[in-house]
């Protein structure tokens, strides 16, 4: 979990609408990042994405019935698995 | 308890002091800014921390904290009270918005969650009905003799190492300053404690740091400590409830689609100014009959001379012709506040991060600019939610150029007195002249910004993280506190420094009095009725005392300072009354309307057009109009483009710690009026 890395699986950035996602591993390097691991966006965290502006940036991103939103280039270093079994 | 609950960073700022009273107790409150955590990132983070930890010069440390959680951020809230319950202080937990928690889905258990806390009082209200306010009240009053509560070790290795560090530290030091010092790398905090650990402090704490959090960054190490503790308490006092579809959850389910909501965003700034304009016509109208009919009563009750139009032209003519636009400022306010408290203005700072990404800032400079729409002043000052300095002013510098409720007056005056009330499709051309100018206050303040950004203020690219509030229908009671609130201030500004400048510029227009033009007077009037009389003598008299007040007012001080500076600004079509006003309203750009009125009124009390029709009769020496289309769209953009506001001046220099900002806004925005208004009375007048 150290070392910087690009994640090439499923991120923040690569969401579906209308279904839930567990954050699995966080790139923290970038301070921006930290900023966003205080927010809660932490390994654990059940998340779903509810919006994005015009263009697709920023997203808008719901967990225990709050939202925050950031943008893309901070989403991609968090990495996500599908929080439902099975497709 | 008046002070408002549910905080979002960029709301409140400043600290408001107040007190409340328990039986024979007085309490005083200090709120504090809204904030995430004590990670003393952005500096109104910095500030909130600096008050819990007794470090602000001018305070004692407080004697217990009341954490005001939203229910629906109770996630984010428990990181924050998790920290609070490391300062040695007693600590208690308001829970609001649980109604909205309700309908959200999330029911909270607030027994549970005080057990959870090691027994931390936890006391749900409900801000809108008043629900719960008494038992806070109590508890509040308990709390400064509450034990301090101990947490359980939440992160038993930073414990240990902070612990092993204060040793070698003075006891001073408290332990919750030790534990930030590791974390915060490169804090001032970090800084003092290495200091005080010695020579080689900066590298006992980066072996420390190596040790605890190998090459992980702490910052993350803590978040996900935290998070884990506090998922394990979000899983026991967190009982899943059915979501309802309120108001809330279906407004945010229309806005939410990219279109729609930009839409959406642009159609509510169009509905705010053409509200502006129109909703407050009929209640101007009336302010300006009585204003008018109270000047005129008292320049006939009084004996002519110094006293009479000191109290008819200075003083009545310049408070009402500022009180006249309070409708117009009040209905902004209102719709500021409204969006502001309905959770709408973080959703415009989401809208526009894209558009903002393009001149160099984040979605996050929207809020201080929307608020300078009302006043630049708290705009600037909610500027401290951003964490970046390059960014912070940038937006700093961008904010003035918003059209502020001071501009308003001076708009309102010459947009009514020029420009056709005509209609063009579904707005008034009025309308349309008054959008523009908000328009150029935008593109001036952005391309400003993205000017800045591209040389002095280089640097990285701004990120973008913000809490998106649940939409919520405004409560009334915070919206007319809040409305009465700066209603209050902008009487008080009317009433003290444009009274002051109205005066000032009063007396500046009227001495000094020169007894030849008189003496001329009454020998030429004594002539005219030798020959003339009933209407037609009349008529003749005025003509004479208008003529004798205009020679009166050409040779005052303020004449002779504006026929001094006339030349340079000639060019742009002023006369020398123009160019005393403008030079009047340079501590404060409303009182150009006050001087105008001053000025236009001097000499011809018994005249009741008022300023609008004055100003339309307004002759040069030629006979040419003075008040042509060309020059008055010159003006308007140089009161678009001016930083004329002695107060604004004072918060950039407050805010920015240096004269250097204040002095670079207020040069670059008159150049850029100056030129503004040469170009469209040059290009107009060919």
């Amino acid at each position: 979990m150290n070392e910087f890395r690009e994640f090439d699986d499923m991120t923040l950035a690569s969401l579906q609408r209308g279904r839930k996602y567990v954050i699995n591993d966080v790139n923290a390097v970038d301070p921006d990042v930290q900023r966003l691991m205080v927010l809660g966006l932490v390994e654990g965290a059940e998340i779903e994405l509810a919006s994005s502006a015009i263009g697709g940036d920023p997203l808008e991103i719901r967990m225990f019935g709050n939202a925050i939103s950031l943008r893309r280039e901070q989403a991609r270093h968090f990495a996500v698995t599908p929080a439902e079994p099975g497709e | 308890m008046r002070q408002r609950t549910g905080n979002y960073p960029g709301v409140t700022v400043e600290k408001h002091l107040g007190i409340t009273r328990v039986g024979d107790i007085e309490l005083e409150l200090i709120d504090l800014p809204g904030m995430f955590a004590l990670s003393a990132h952005s500096l109104e983070e910095r500030i909130a921390a600096d008050v819990v930890l007794g470090r602000m010069p001018d305070m004692d440390r407080p004697a217990g904290i009341l954490a005001v959680v939203d229910a629906t951020h109770l996630y984010q809230g428990l990181y924050l009270v998790q920290q609070l319950l490391e300062l040695d202080l007693p600590v208690m937990v308001a829970l609001t918005m649980t109604d909205a928690a309700i309908a959200s889905g999330i029911a909270i258990d607030s027994m549970a969650l005080e057990q959870r806390l090691g027994g931390v009082r936890v006391c749900p209200v409900v801000a809108t009905t008043g629900q719960g306010l008494d038992e806070l009240k109590l508890a509040l009053s308990e709390l400064p003799d509450a034990p301090r509560h101990v947490v359980p070790p939440i992160w038993g290795e930073l414990g240990a190492a902070s612990e092993e560090l204060a040793k070698t530290l003075p006891a001073t030091v408290p332990r919750f300053e030790i534990e930030r010092a590791l974390i915060d790398v490169d804090s001032e905090l970090a800084q003092e404690v290495a200091e005080y650990l010695g020579d080689d402090g900066a590298d006992q704490l980066a072996n420390m740091r190596e040790r605890l959090f190998g090459s992980d960054p702490p910052l993350a190490k803590e978040a996900r400590q935290r998070y884990s503790w506090v998922r394990e308490v979000m899983n026991e006092v967190q009982q899943a409830a059915p979501a309802i579809t309120t108001w809330g959850s279906r407004t945010r389910h229309f806005i939410n689609q990219p279109v729609p909501g930009t839409i959406g965003l642009f159609l509510v700034m169009a509905v705010v100014f053409q509200a502006v304009f129109a909703w407050a016509t009929p209640l101007m109208d009336a302010i300006d009959s009585n204003t008018a009919a109270i000047g005129a009563f008292m320049a006939q009750n009084l004996p002519a001379g110094a006293l009479s139009s000191f109290i008819a032209d200075g003083v009545i003519a310049g408070v009402g012709s500022v009180i006249v636009f309070l409708p117009q400022i009040l209905i902004l306010f209102l719709f500021i506040i409204v969006l502001e408290d309905s959770g709408y203005l973080a959703r415009a700072a989401y809208l526009m991060d894209r558009t903002m990404r393009s001149v160099g800032l984040s979605g996050q400079s929207i809020i201080p600019m929307i608020s300078s729409f009302a006043c630049a002043v708290p705009g600037i000052m909610s500027t401290r939610v951003i964490p970046n300095r390059r960014d912070r002013i940038a937006t700093i510098l961008a904010a003035p150029f918003m059209t502020c409720s001071a501009r308003l007056p001076v708009y309102a005056l010459l947009i009514a007195a020029f420009v056709p009330a005509t209609n063009v499709g579904f707005m008034n051309l009025q309308g349309i002249v008054l959008f523009g100018l908000y328009l150029l206050g935008i593109v001036a303040g952005l391309l400003t910004a993205l000017l800045l950004r591209k040389s002095a203020l280089h640097g990285p690219k701004p990120t973008f993280a913000l809490m998106l509030p649940e939409f919520r229908r405004p409560n009334l009671q915070t919206v007319l506190v809040q409305l009465y609130g700066r209603a209050k201030i902008f009487l008080k500004r009317a009433g003290t420094v444009v009274f002051a400048v109205a005066v000032v510029i009063w007396a500046l227009a009227y001495y000094p009095r020169a007894t030849d033009i008189q003496a001329n007077l009454e020998q030429q009037q004594a002539l005219v009725a030798n020959r003339l009389a009933g209407a037609e003598l009349e008529t003749a008299w005025a003509q004479l005392e208008n003529d004798a007040a205009a020679a009166q007012l050409e040779q005052s001080f303020l004449g002779r300072a504006g026929k001094f500076i006339e030349p340079v600004f000639k060019p742009l079509g002023w006369d020398w009354k123009i160019s005393s006003a403008v030079i009047a309203s340079f501590p404060a750009r409303e009182v150009v309307v006050a001087v105008l009125g001053t000025v236009y009124a001097v000499g011809d009390e018994a005249d009741e057009a008022t300023l609008t029709e004055r100003l339309k009769s307004a002759r040069h020496s030629d006979g040419t109009p003075v008040f042509t289309l060309p020059m008055v769209i010159g003006l308007l953009i140089f009161y678009a483009c001016c930083l004329q506001c002695a107060a604004t001046i004072a918060v950039i220099k407050r805010e920015t710690n240096s004269w250097r900002w204040p002095i670079f806004a207020w040069t670059y925005m008159t150049a850029l009026g100056y030129l503004g208004a040469l170009a469209a009375y040059q290009l107009g007048t060919v």
